[in-house]
Formats: C-alpha cells, sequence, structure tokens
C-alpha cells in the first residue's frame, strides 16, 4: 500500500470503462485512421511483391499481371490505396519532429511545423523525381 | 458589467459519492456567470451555493500549481485556466480526469502517479561530488536547452487523462512521469542516467507508448511529453546496442 493510501478504508475508487475509447476524442479517430491506413501501404507492398513473382514466373505471367492492374476494379483499388497512402505519410511527418533530436538552426530551435513541412517538401520532391524517371524510361 | 441580463449556464457535473452511488451519475446545476469566470469559478459557484457536498480540488487559480485538471466537454484542461464564456449557449460537461480511478466527484486517486513520480529520482543526482569550495555545477545555455522545457511539468496530469494506453494499461509509466525523467536525464549535471534508463527501457516505458501524441495536445504548459517519450525509443535502442552511458563506472 501506497503511504498515500493508509489509514483511508472507506475508500471505493471507481475505474471508468475505457470500451469505445477510440471514438471518444476528434483526436482519437484520426490517431486510429493513421493507423489503419499503415495497411494501405501493405497492401500495395503485396501488389508489387505480386508483380515480382510474376515476374519470375516470365512475359506471359508478367503481362498477365499488368493486364490485372488496368482493370477498373484495380484502379478504383489503387486509388483508394493513394489517397490512403497521402494521408498516411502527411500523419508520418506530422509524427515525425517528435522522434527527432532537438534541433538548432542559428541559435534558435526549429519549429516543429518547419520540421514537418521539410518532410512534406522532401516527399513530394522524390516521388516527383521518381515520377520523372519512370517516365523517361518508358519504352 | 453593465447589461441587466444575468448570464447563465447548465453546468452538468459527473458526481460520484462512493458511500451511496453504485457508479458515477450526472448530476445537473444552473449556474450564472460573467465574462470573467472561470470553469473552476463555475464549480466553486456549485460547491459554494447550490450543493456543498461537491468535491473538486484546486488551489492557485493561475495555472501553476496543476491541482484542478478535469474533463471538460469531455477534453482534459485546467479548470481555471478554461473559461465559461467559451461554452456559452450550451451544456457544459464537468468530469473527473479520464483514466484515473474516481475517489470522489472531480477528485481522481493520484497514488499510482505518485509512486511512479517518485520511482525516477525526479531530482539531480550530481554527476560528481563537489565541496563548496570548488563552487557551483556550471552550465552552458544551450546545455540548459536540452531540458528547459521539459522541466516546465506542472504534474497536472493531463496527459495521463490523454493518454489511452494509460487507461488501457495503467503499468504504463505514461507521458509526465516520461517527460520529467527525460528533463533529468537531459541535464548536464546529472548523473543518474543510467538508472533511470533501466526504467525508459522497461516494458512498462517509452515502448509502451505508440505515439498518440495527444499528451502534448492538452499540455498547458508546453511540455510536449510525446517528445519526450519519443526521443527516448532512440535512447532505448541505442542504450540496448551501445550500453548505458555511466554503467560502466557504476560496475566497478
Amino acid at each position: 500500500m501506497s503511504k498515500l493510501t493508509a489509514g483511508t478504508a472507506n475508500r471505493k475508487p471507481f475505474k471508468r470503462p475505457m470500451a469505445g475509447w477510440y471514438k471518444r476524442d476528434p483526436f482519437f479517430v484520426r490517431y486510429m485512421w493513421r493507423e489503419v491506413t499503415a495497411l494501405a501501404v501493405l497492401l500495395y507492398a503485396i501488389v508489387l511483391m505480386v508483380g515480382v513473382l510474376r515476374l519470375s514466373q516470365g512475359e506471359a505471367a508478367f503481362n498477365g499481371w499488368l493486364a490485372a492492374l488496368g482493370s477498373p476494379l484495380s484502379i478504383v483499388f489503387h486509388l483508394v490505396l493513394l489517397v490512403a497512402m497521402v494521408y498516411h505519410v502527411y500523419t508520418w511527418f506530422e509524427v515525425m519532429p517528435k522522434t527527432m533530436p532537438l534541433l538548432y538552426a542559428g541559435g534558435k530551435r526549429v519549429a516543429d511545423a518547419t520540421i514537418m513541412r521539410g518532410g512534406i517538401v522532401a516527399a513530394i520532391v522524390t516521388n516527383l523525381a521518381l515520377l520523372a524517371l519512370v517516365w523517361g524510361m518508358r519504352p | 458589467m453593465s447589461d441587466t441580463q444575468q448570464k447563465r449556464i447548465k453546468i452538468e457535473v459527473l458526481r460520484y459519492r462512493p458511500e451511496q452511488d453504485k457508479e458515477p451519475v450526472w448530476q445537473s446545476f444552473d449556474v450564472p456567470y460573467t465574462d470573467d469566470m472561470s470553469v473552476l469559478q463555475g464549480v466553486q459557484y456549485i460547491k459554494d451555493e447550490l450543493d456543498g457536498s461537491l468535491s473538486f480540488r484546486w488551489s492557485c487559480r493561475m495555472a501553476i500549481c496543476g491541482s484542478c485538471g478535469m474533463m471538460i466537454d469531455g477534453k482534459p484542461k485546467l479548470s481555471c485556466k478554461t473559461f465559461l464564456r467559451d461554452y456559452a449557449g450550451q451544456t457544459l460537461r464537468v468530469e473527473a480526469l479520464a483514466h484515473f480511478p474516481i475517489e470522489r466527484d472531480l477528485v481522481v486517486g493520484l497514488e499510482d502517479f505518485m509512486d511512479k513520480l517518485e520511482s525516477i529520482k525526479p531530482y539531480i543526482v550530481p554527476k560528481e561530488a563537489r565541496t563548496l569550495a570548488q563552487g557551483e555545477y556550471l552550465q552552458t545555455p544551450a546545455e540548459r536547452d536540452q531540458y528547459e522545457q521539459f522541466s516546465s511539468c506542472i504534474n497536472c496530469t493531463l496527459c495521463y487523462a490523454a493518454c489511452p494506453q494509460y487507461g488501457m494499461d495503467s503499468k504504463f509509466m505514461g507521458p509526465g512521469v516520461l517527460a520529467l525523467l527525460h528533463r533529468y536525464n537531459a541535464d548536464s549535471r546529472d548523473g543518474a542516467q543510467a538508472e533511470r534508463m533501466e526504467i525508459v527501457g522497461a516494458e512498462e516505458g517509452v515502448w509502451n507508448c505508440t505515439a498518440v501524441a495527444y499528451c502534448s495536445e492538452v499540455c498547458p504548459k508546453g511540455v510536449d511529453p510525446a517528445k519526450a517519450v519519443n526521443l527516448n525509443k532512440v535512447n532505448s535502442a541505442k542504450a540496448y546496442f551501445f550500453g548505458l552511458p555511466g554503467k560502466k563506472e557504476a560496475a566497478k
């Protein structure tokens, strides 16, 4: 027994239930969406890995995979994945400043918002560069 | 105030009187208020004028003692720093801080928090013993910057009421205590890092945090506990791979 509880026999502390806690506050709802959208990253990784597997099985198999990607259902699926991943990237950089040591530039603390914006800009630039590279390598 | 019409607000308080209530119940009060009245003053009005049996903690009334935290409209806030005028025209719900057991009405049991706070040695353990003649322990402004924001903690425990991880498993050390732990570990004069890192790296330490980061959002002092916790995930990983600082000396 803690020092603070000594001599208090009539206590009947009430512990409130936690069921449905994630619906209690909009902040928690956003957090759950952040966690759920991580699954979009997993799903897209699986789609790509299937592509690699089909590639190892020969040209016909790979072309079949490419054709499947072009189906309307696949395009809708990829659009959903894209939205989820964009949201996930945003939340990822939102958390990033919390995981970094205190940064100083010119004697002043670098603000969390600046670090977050830096991350988002880096993500946009690398993605555009990758797109340009793929576009340039078209057959 | 120049207007003749007295403003009024309906305040619903979650009551819990262990000797008569099986579980907490909402009780409604009609409270007259002026624009300069805090939620704490509203609750004080209830106690003074409407129901003297209402229990709550408060002390300084100026956001530094950390006693008057409550769930105000579902959010953990200091009731002295939150104003009734911001809830005009609606029913204001006031509840004891979430995730803690309710002792009575708005009073929660804090012994778990206090035990945790004590366990991290929330004070400077001098790195080297010095005599008076050797003078004070010197520190550069840059060294001070490493812990200053984390030293602003007033132990109000709003961050615990914001932390679902603590709510689901109170074995977790929690945001406030881990932020204070970091405050001392990041102090260049302190020599107890190795001891505190045992707590950081334990099952109940930083790895229980899933970076919800609501703790930093609700902190009335800008401490940013989520930053302290997540910084220490890095420190814990470093300690795992490269050993604890000062541990070898302690072993001798």
